[in-house]
């Protein structure tokens, strides 16, 4: 149970700092995205299934193509849905 | 001498061996026209996103191989397209980094890691455990950065912080640049002595009290 103590803020104090996006592939070095790996390329679509675009991922333009791509391999071979609902 | 990787889907409904043969078939169909199999991969029956020829789930296979010219693809191609075992196929070329990537999937070097420290996490008991694998950062006053200065500097559990005194930790926080000189290790030993001790409530209730690491004075009246 949280005392009286533990109670230092009232709303979160981080909330409105913004955090600056980034390439995950460019900062972790992933060269290579695997279209045979559909809880990777989950991140990186929504849950009707759509690609999300770089404004939100963060993506470089280099890796936003190629992770589209890898979802559309994996589309055409069953491994994720074209249309979905609730999908996450 | 490209390397190619074909990925397949076999209908799961197909009497005895019937998938088998038919993975070995195209294995056969590969090195007769002169490539080399590099790996296969028996990925199994898995779940398909959406029906395919009204089924549900699928055999996948992967079989990467080297071809100096690319003949077998067409052909191959035209097989599976033929075949009524084969409910969806994908040939891909496979770039510098794809080779890469495959080879250290084969040797463990992909998931594994994120795999084991999941297991880890399994195995110790949730949060208590991990809290007493001496997280600095816990101290009131130390951040991600801090933790990393002191455990350098050999103060890497929670009995050796007590055990500094704040004239110590002072000293190595100077050394450490003008960026952490300014924290001010006086309750450290304290907290640290807390933490050690497991009294995790006490040390709770002492950082509710205080403000960046220092008691705040009117602490004592309260």
């Amino acid at each position: 149970m949280a005392s009286r103590d533990d109670i230092k803020f009232l709303s979160n104090p981080n909330l409105g700092k913004d955090k600056k996006k980034y390439c995950r592939f460019k900062k972790f070095g992933i060269k290579h995205i695997d279209y045979k790996d559909p809880d990777f390329l989950l991140q990186f679509i929504n849950p009707q299934g759509k690609l999300l675009p770089r404004r939100i991922t963060g993506n470089s333009l280099k890796y936003q193509k190629k992770v589209a791509i890898a979802v559309k391999r994996a589309r055409h071979l069953g491994m994720l849905p074209y249309v979905a609902d609730l999908l996450k | 001498m490209r390397q190619y990787e074909i990925t397949f889907i076999i209908d799961p409904v197909l009497p005895g061996d019937e998938a088998q043969t038919a993975a070995k078939a195209y294995e056969k169909l590969i090195s007769d026209e002169g490539a080399t199999i590099v790996n296969v991969d028996n990925i199994g029956l898995q779940q398909l996103a959406y029906p395919i020829n009204k089924k549900h789930s699928g055999l996948y296979k992967c079989i990467e191989f080297q071809t100096p010219d690319g003949s077998v693809i067409p052909k191959m191609e035209l097989a599976m397209r033929r075949d009524e075992r084969i409910m969806r196929f994908l040939t891909v070329k496979l770039d510098k980094y794809g080779v890469k990537y495959n080879e250290d999937k084969r040797n463990g070097l992909i998931g594994t890691a994120k795999k084991s420290s999941n297991k880890d996490d399994n195995k110790s008991e949730p949060t208590k455990y991990r809290v007493a694998k001496d997280d600095l950062t816990l101290i009131e006053g130390v951040g991600p950065k801090v933790a990393k200065l002191l455990t350098t500097s050999g103060i890497n559990t929670y009995s050796k912080l007590s055990a500094a005194t704040p004239a110590e930790l002072k000293d190595i926080l100077t050394k450490g640049g003008p960026a952490f000189a300014v924290h001010n290790p006086t309750t450290w030993p304290d907290q640290g002595q807390l933490a050690a001790d497991g009294k995790w409530s006490d040390l709770n209730a002492m950082k509710a009290r205080m403000d960046g690491g220092v008691l705040k004075p009117s602490s004592e009246e309260e």
